[in-house]
């Protein structure tokens, strides 16, 4: 045990990523060496800068967002202050000044300040409405704008300028790009590659300026627009400026470290005071200062390893690879843009009508530069080549069409063969030792979970299929891969499923738009799905889009082979009277219904009516109390029910009353796919509860229910849910359970399959240990009946909803 | 020998939906795309003979209601990998007005 006093103190200016990496690495190695005083400027918790981007495109909350929450350091005993930051390092005295006037003494201080946005000395750029891109309030900044007005103009059309321009217009703001180059992301892309880019940007509404210098600001209070050197103007109510970094040095400076454009540290990532280290964006390092998040997890391993008293490590500038985070947009960039002399040789494969491009640049057999546009899967495989100086001679005459035609090679990237330091994913600087060593120590088996823990594939997910291979490589296992909806989209429906909630999309198109769908109208698998996902998300909101149903949930009946329907009226818990029957019958006879048929749910099908008939023969029904049953539609279907206590020997409940009162409650609700219950009055179950999606057996001290049977084409006995005492308590259980298939379980995906998919126990978590949970799902369910429990039969019957359905449009006689 | 008869307004169908005409040759479905494009075949998928109105019209696309054969709507062809094709009627649209020629479409070409 080593005393607190005996610890060195260790104090970090600065709460940011590279400071709080280091951290983090520090205590890893070494837990117990330093008491650590962090200084933080922002009144938040550490967060991760780079996916501002997605908080902007609202991909992300500003919660998810933060790395360490304020228990972090609590656990790890770290001492958090913010809103007193240092003003002063006291080098001779060993300590630090706070603007309050508090003194911190320290053994080690790490300087992790930062940068701050490079803003232009213009006329009017303090005023209203011009923000940089940068921080949290930022953002906000931005959000709020975005809000209250229309036209937005970002300067700088490099990478985060570009990233803010889309999450404006995702925003719903008009957005011009002013940029000083002639090209876009001139730093990491050719002048094709550039093109391309603009082309793509510009047909998704982005306008451009290119060599454009602002000149000035337009407006009094608030900015109402820029002025360009050659004269021309742009009208934007908010003006983003994202041109650069400029590292603050400010405090380094004043104390006398060796300053040029960033605080300059040797390989040990220690200044001038040997006492004294810098990480990050505020670092120079021969000469470089550092904008990407990778180079900066390095230093923070050196830094961390220097201060654990490892004296061997020292950093190596890691080569770049950039990728841009625009949904829907690919672009990849990794060192030499080009061939810079002789000795280079650029490989070019230009597909101008599917806007595909890749170059790659070879030097001596030895992959230097990859950009790409278009189609990227192979960034990472080049990427790799390229770190690792593979001799790709053996591959050169194909190596530019991708890993699977060049074949993985010495090295490739076929997980298995890929070294422990090789990098999965970019974005978060996640290798492959790291994300082994977690799928191996926490068991992990899918892919969501891989990204809980590891952030991999967390931000732009264009590495998921690589952290799937490794997954599958490491579990022996294939891995429940999150399958794509359909071909207009990448996404699977778990995805686009939280994607409409967290971004609150309420709308097809909307969707479509948001998630960087293929194909501008969907087709007739993903639309059936999003209409769903949109009634269940936002009950009373969202309007049923007709064109998206199936036929038999379109006209509400089941389209037979011959182009003819079936009509099946709903009999509640299977009881009826001789009233009904005859009202059915009358309507058989009065339509020349061909037939009439019993259904395996205890009710009648009338079969072969012609789609005009409909109406009229739903009329009759309705005049007769009769209505919809549903056995079209992925809905509550029948309530099977035997006789129960009032007439059977070994009856033990109302069975039947009960079924009635459970169809009387649940019909009418949409469900990812048909559901069935059954209730039977002893475990004799007559009602064949345990093969339906909801089963009631009713025992002498209560009611067993049982979830996820199936008596289809693969028959599944129910699992058991619980045993309750009430009527009251069997309601909330079966419409929690409704509820909860309704928000969890995929469109098509009957209850059998999720509750194998989930686990019956995951089930039995949520509604039978959480009774909070339970009843919050039951009030959602309740909410939601309130706005689905109309016949639809009636109102069409009356005419008064899609009349044009059961009409021809014209008829034309032989003349 | 061309003959367009007047059957309706464009507004009579739903977007992305579809009518039906009856007409001497049988009935015949009437496509409206997204994009207001109007398209006409005879209403029977060439797979089982299923009716194409009531199928969902995505793009130039309608799957049909029975089996889901997919149907391009400018040429009546299924979309690989099936094969058939449902014939088609030539469309014209005129101040919202719609008219069809019943006579077989000239363009019927596809593989």
């Amino acid at each position: 045990m080593v005393h607190l006093s005996a610890r060195r103190r260790l104090v970090v200016i600065g709460n940011g990523m590279a400071g709080m990496r280091t951290v983090e690495e520090l205590l890893a190695r070494a837990p117990v060496r330093h008491a650590i005083t962090v200084f933080g400027d922002e009144p938040h918790p550490n967060y991760n800068r780079i996916l501002l981007s997605s908080v902007l495109a609202g991909e992300k909350t500003m919660d998810e967002i933060v790395i360490n929450p304020r228990s972090w350091y609590e656990e790890q005993g770290i001492a958090l202050r913010t809103g007193d930051p240092v003003m002063a390092i006291d080098r001779a005295e060993r300590m630090v000044r706070t603007g309050s006037g508090q003194v911190v003494p320290y053994d080690d201080l790490l300087i992790a300040t930062g940068s701050r946005p490079l803003m232009p000395p213009l006329p009017g750029i303090a005023m209203e409405g011009v923000v940089a891109f940068r921080d949290i309030a930022d953002v906000e900044a931005m959000l709020a704008a975005s809000r209250s007005h229309r036209r937005a103009a970002v300067i700088g059309g490099g990478l985060l300028g570009l990233e803010a321009a889309w999450g404006l217009k995702r925003l719903g703001m008009e957005v011009a790009v002013v940029h000083l180059m002639p090209t876009l992301m001139e730093r990491q892309l050719d002048a094709e590659a550039a093109g391309l880019l603009q082309r793509d940007l510009s047909g998704r509404g982005l306008h451009f300026f290119t060599n454009a210098q602002t000149e000035a600001f337009m407006g009094s209070d608030r900015v109402t627009g820029l002025r360009l050197a050659d004269g021309r103007e742009i009208a934007a109510d908010l003006v983003v400026v994202a041109i650069g970094i400029r590292p603050n040095v400010a405090l380094a400076k004043d104390c006398g470290l060796d300053v040029n454009r960033g605080i300059v540290v040797g390989d040990d990532m220690t200044t001038s005071d040997p006492r004294i280290h810098a990480v990050g964006e505020c670092v120079e390092h021969a000469g470089q200062v550092f904008g990407l998040v990778a180079p900066l997890w390095e230093q923070a391993k050196v830094c961390a390893a220097r201060l654990a008293g490892d004296d061997r490590a020292v950093f190596v500038p890691p080569p770049l690879s950039t990728r841009l985070k625009i949904t829907g947009i690919d672009v990849f960039s990794a060192g030499q843009l080009g061939a810079q002399d002789e000795a280079d040789a650029e490989v070019v494969f230009r597909d101008a009508a599917t806007g595909v491009y890749r170059k790659l640049v070879i030097r001596d057999n030895r992959l230097v530069g990859a950009v790409m546009v278009g189609e990227v899967g192979d960034g990472g495989w080049y990427f790799d080549q390229m770190r690792r100086g593979t001799d790709i001679g053996p591959i050169r005459d194909r190596i530019i069409f991708g890993q699977a035609f060049a074949g993985a090679g010495p090295g490739g990237a076929d997980p298995a063969s890929l070294p422990d330091d090789a990098q999965i994913c970019g974005c978060n600087g996640v290798d492959k030792g790291t994300i082994v060593a977690a799928i191996r120590a926490k068991g992990l088996t899918t892919l969501e979970e891989v990204r809980a823990h590891t952030k991999a594939s967390a931000s732009c997910g264009q590495c998921s299929g690589s952290v799937k291979a490794l997954l599958a490589h490491v579990t022996g296992k294939a891995v429940a891969a999150s399958e794509a909806i359909c071909s207009c989209t990448d996404l699977g429906h778990d995805e686009v499923r939280e994607a409409i909630l967290t971004r609150r999309l309420k709308s097809q198109a909307g969707v479509r738009a948001a998630l960087g769908w293929k194909s501008e109208d969907g087709c007739a698998k993903c639309r059936p799905a999003i209409n769903y996902y949109l009634l269940c998300a936002w009950p009373g909101e969202y309007r049923d889009e007709s064109r998206s149903r199936f036929v038999n949930e379109r006209l509400h009946a089941n389209i037979q082979k011959d182009g003819t329907y079936s009509v099946v009226p709903r009999m509640w818990g299977g009881v009826t009277t001789p009233a009904e029957l005859r009202a059915i019958a009358d309507v058989a006879e009065k339509h020349a219904v061909p037939t009439v048929k019993l259904t395996g749910g205890q009710r009648i099908d009338l079969l072969g009516v012609r789609k005009d008939q409909l109406p009229a023969i739903w009329a009759d029904l309705n005049a007769a109390g009769i209505v919809s049953g549903h056995a079209y539609g992925k809905a509550l279907r029948t309530v099977k029910t035997c006789v129960g206590e009032e007439w059977c020997r070994f009856g033990t409940q109302d069975s039947t009353g009960l079924g009635i009162l459970l169809e009387k409650a649940l019909w009418g609700s949409w469900t990812p796919h048909k559901v069935k219950l059954a209730v039977s009055g002893c475990p004799r179950n007559c009602a064949e509860a345990t093969i339906k999606d909801i089963g009631v057996i009713c025992v002498e001290a209560g009611y067993d229910i049982v979830i996820g049977g199936n008596g289809g084409i693969e028959v599944r006995v129910t699992d058991p849910l619980v045993r309750v005492e009430s009527e009251a308590e069997v309601l909330e259980y079966c419409a929690a359970f409704l509820q909860l298939y309704r928000e969890e379980a995929r469109y098509l995906e009957r209850t059998a399959p999720w509750v194998e998919r989930v686990g019956p126990a995951s089930i039995k978590a949520r509604l039978v240990d959480d009774a909070a949970g339970r009843k919050a799902l039951y009030a959602r369910f309740l909410f939601s009946q309130t706005h689905s429990q109309t016949d639809p039969w009636g109102e069409r019957a009356s005419g008064a909803v899609d009349a044009f359905e059961f009409k021809p449009l014209a008829v034309v006689d032989a003349s | 020998m061309m003959d367009w008869i007047e059957i309706g307004n464009l507004s009579d169908i739903p977007s992305r939906g579809a009518r039906t005409v009856e007409t001497p040759r049988g009935q015949v479905a009437v496509f409206r795309t997204a994009d207001d494009a109007v398209f006409a075949l005879i209403n029977r998928c060439p797979h089982r003979g299923g009716p194409l109105s009531e199928g969902i019209v995505s793009g130039r696309l309608v799957a049909c209601p029975l089996h889901n054969w997919v149907i391009d709507l400018e040429s009546g062809a299924a979309v690989a990998p099936d094969e058939g094709c449902a014939e088609r009627l030539s469309m014209r649209v005129r101040d919202g007005r719609l008219w069809m020629n019943l006579d077989r479409a000239k363009a019927a070409s596809h593989g």
